[in-house]
């Protein structure tokens, strides 16, 4: 940003006689200052929003997990150093949590990229009809996560499920969604995956979009298929669009939780009763909510967020290097 | 905006960028101080009048039966309207709960607390209203208010129902697998619970039912008949008592044969309702709706629900809930009156006709009305004689220090943990575990 731009104000300033001189310096202060901090301003409502709703937290948090906590008044007890850190490491169900936040993530967020890439791919062409089906694919997004959840609830329940209704049907054993803890997983991230893949779609979509139509042809021309295309153009092309979404989806993977909460149909709702699909943010919310370790509850958050900030920078550093390469 | 070729990264930091960062500094050490000077939770908030077009609220969790009762009320007091919220699972409102009172803010004015969490509030007092006044001093059972009250003779909570136990059968699948039928002969049969269990074997021999509805309500039944379950009365924690263990041991035993093996309140547990899933629960006055609500009304084609006047291992209470005002509310007033109003006797004897939820008002459990109470979806059974009976054989009322609550819900996850296959001993060394960590 320029701070040397000759302003009018300023020009207008140099041309008037001496005896306002005063006036006149201060109007032009006022206008450097205009110049110099009105960016500042204008882009600060998100600083200071992310002060109060980001950083504050953040700090706030990290502050709570070094004390600790009055249960019976909600309040913050006295300073305990890292002994909080120590409860959660050592805490068998905070990385049973860790395993089961990885592993829905995995069963999520690779296929809904894979399938968003392939959708995104079939909507490229040529459809009849092509905004329906574009909105289509959308339409579950708008699906509120509680409204999917019980949905899928009905479809994955243990006994009267639609889905084992159908395995029944055709002679197979009825898996128990809720207590096998893979299957728990599977179940998990088929709700996610059902809400995001078509987000996912979408965006890959605009991206393909915006790949030049003469790539195709001259592809073409050199004997390249429909699939051909796909793999030689389309991807190379979206990459960057790609790591976007695989870092969005990254986060978010990392990040669930209403799914399994409302999964869970025991009253405790502590992600099965053996933990079985409890995610890291299920455990931070069980821990400070359900059983009133504020301090507990904070250091399994800051251990989770270095985690997730760990694995930003690996993408970023993944994102770098592909684009690198790209150049 | 033009664009420069040095990126903002690329720059040393400048006497501008340290200044932005000793603004953010200031903000959030501002932010901490302003937040770690809590706004004191013990003090009473200002009271204020009731504006035009605002209303005393109150959160309910389940069914208090309170619709048609607040409509009435607020047709009769135009100057003071009430307006309900209701949240489906006692565990979910407990969660919302412990959020509002650790921010202080957006509690109702009126509080509805399960009675098992009754003990965290008066081990914690001074956050809320002290609701005893000579207009309902003895209204209820001595148990119910002795709850409720703390060592300085302040009552916390206007109690709204009792949960005296029964044992609620289904007589049509009882006929099927060759039992009696009639209410008098199914008491007879199940006055222990040695006779409940071995009586449930038989059935299991002859039906596709399961004998009960979860190993948890089983087990809860079981838990109000033990003195001190999991806290001695000095509020220390004990769980490896011999008591509890056998409790755990014998449900857990039948968890494969006996029980439906779903966890109670789950989607599986309320289609067992109508699927034939089981054929007898333990049936606190409340819980009738409940069963009335999950068969469906009227009952469909055979299904004959009924309550034998019995409990196995002579008699239990089960729940019963509290109405509080926090003192973070500022109509403290107005939501005493209401609460009063609505812990009445007669009101309470209202709910009972309609919903099964039972009185703990002393002079609601003597009303002619009560007593000759009879419910035909439990096959004309004379609910209000039963319930009257069960109530009054109640003997122990166990010890629930303030961790109860807590203690409660990770035992009914252990007892889960069985019934989904988990290994008993793993299951219960996971729960001691897990207990330890909530001290």
């Amino acid at each position: 940003m320029s701070t040397r731009l000759d302003s009018p104000a300023e020009a207008a300033a140099d041309a008037t006689p001496a005896g306002n001189h005063a006036r006149l310096v201060r109007r032009r202060r006022l206008s450097r200052w205009d110049l110099q901090l009105s960016p500042y301003l204008y882009i600060s409502p998100f600083f200071i929003l992310f002060g109060l709703v980001g950083l504050f937290p953040l700090i706030y948090t990290g502050y709570l997990s070094l004390h600790d906590w009055d249960r019976l008044y909600y309040q913050r007890g006295e300073y305990i150093g890292l002994e909080n850190y120590r409860f959660v490491l050592t805490d068998p169900v905070f990385l049973k949590s860790l395993v089961n936040t990885f592993s829905i993530f995995l069963m999520s967020s690779v296929p809904q990229v894979i399938v968003a890439v392939a959708v995104a791919a079939l909507l490229d062409t040529h459809l009849r009809g092509r905004t329906f089906w574009r909105m289509s694919v959308l339409l579950p997004f708008v699906v509120a996560p509680t409204a999917a959840v019980l949905i899928f609830g009905s479809l994955f329940a243990d006994k009267y499920g639609v889905v084992n209704a159908i395995l029944d049907g055709i002679g197979l054993e009825p898996i128990r969604w809720h207590v096998d803890r893979w299957w728990s997983h599977f179940a998990i991230a088929g709700m996610v995956n059902w809400r995001w893949t078509g987000y996912n779609a979408l965006i890959f979509l605009a991206a393909m979009q915006a790949v030049p139509r003469d790539l195709y042809e001259s592809a073409a021309l050199d004997g390249a298929g429909r699939i051909r295309q796909v793999f030689s153009v389309t991807l190379p092309m979206i990459r960057p669009t790609m790591i976007f979404v695989i870092v969005t989806s990254t986060i978010g993977g990392l990040q669930i939780f209403t799914e399994p909460r409302l999964f869970d149909d025991t009253p405790q709702r502590e992600g099965g009763p053996d933990h079985q699909y409890m995610t890291s943010t299920l455990y931070i919310y069980v821990k400070g909510i359900e059983d009133q370790f504020y301090g507990r509850a904070s250091a399994a958050a800051w251990v989770l967020f270095l985690i997730i900030v760990g694995i930003a920078l690996l993408n970023f550093g993944i994102t770098r290097l592909v684009t690198r390469r790209q150049a | 905006m033009r664009i420069t070729t040095t990126g903002p990264g690329r720059r040393p930091p400048s006497h501008r960028g340290r200044l932005a960062l000793g603004a953010v500094a200031a903000l959030v050490l501002g932010l901490t101080a302003a937040c770690g000077d809590d706004s004191d939770p013990t003090k009473s908030a200002d009271q204020e009048e009731l504006g035009e077009g605002e209303s005393l609220t109150i959160t309910t969790f389940g069914e208090f039966g309170y619709d048609e009762l607040i409509a009435q009320w607020n047709e009769e007091h135009p100057e003071l309207q009430v307006e309900q919220t209701k949240v489906s699972l006692w565990d979910d409102w407990k969660n919302e709960l412990n959020t509002l009172l650790q921010a202080n803010e957006g509690l109702p004015d009126v509080v509805a607390i399960e009675g098992d969490f009754m003990p965290a509030l008066v081990a914690a007092p001074e956050r809320w209203v002290d609701l005893s006044s000579d207009e309902v001093d003895g209204r209820w059972l001595e148990f119910k208010s002795a709850a409720a009250t703390t060592s300085d003779g302040a009552l916390l909570g206007y109690a709204t129902d009792a949960g005296p136990e029964a044992i609620c059968y289904r007589a049509d699948l009882f006929e099927d697998a060759g039992l009696p039928t009639d209410r008098a002969e199914v008491a007879a049969l199940m006055t222990t619970w040695d006779d409940y269990y071995a009586l449930g074997e038989e059935f299991v021999a002859e039906s596709d039912a399961k004998w009960y509805d979860a190993s948890g309500s089983v087990a809860q039944a079981m838990l109000n008949q033990v003195e001190y379950p999991f806290e001695q009365a000095d509020n220390s924690v004990d769980v490896e008592n011999d008591d509890l263990r056998a409790v755990y041991d014998t449900v857990t035993g039948y968890s494969g044969s006996l029980s439906t093996g779903v966890s109670q309140w789950s989607d599986d547990w309320t289609a067992g309702f109508q699927n034939d899933g089981f054929a007898t629960i333990p049936c606190p006055g409340w819980m009738r709706s409940n069963i009335r609500d999950n068969t469906g009304d009227p009952a469909p084609n055979g299904v004959v629900w009924d309550v034998a006047d019995v409990f196995p291992g002579g008699a239990g209470n089960w729940g019963g809930s509290y109405l509080s005002v926090p003192k973070s509310s500022a109509h403290q007033e107005q939501a005493k009156e209401f609460a009063a109003w609505i812990t009445a006797p007669e009101q309470q004897i209202q709910i009972f006709e309609q919903y099964g939820n039972f009185p703990s008002q002393v002079a609601a459990l003597e009303d002619p009305a009560l007593l000759s109470s009879t419910d035909p979806y439990f096959n004309a059974a004379p609910v209000g004689e039963i319930f009257s009976n069960r109530a009054s054989a109640i003997t122990v009322q166990p010890y629930h220090g303030p961790l109860y609550s807590d203690i409660l819900g990770k035992f009914q996850e252990a007892i889960t943990r069985v019934d989904q296959g988990g290994d008993p001993e793993e299951s219960w060394e996971t729960f001691v575990t897990e207990v330890e960590s909530l001290q």
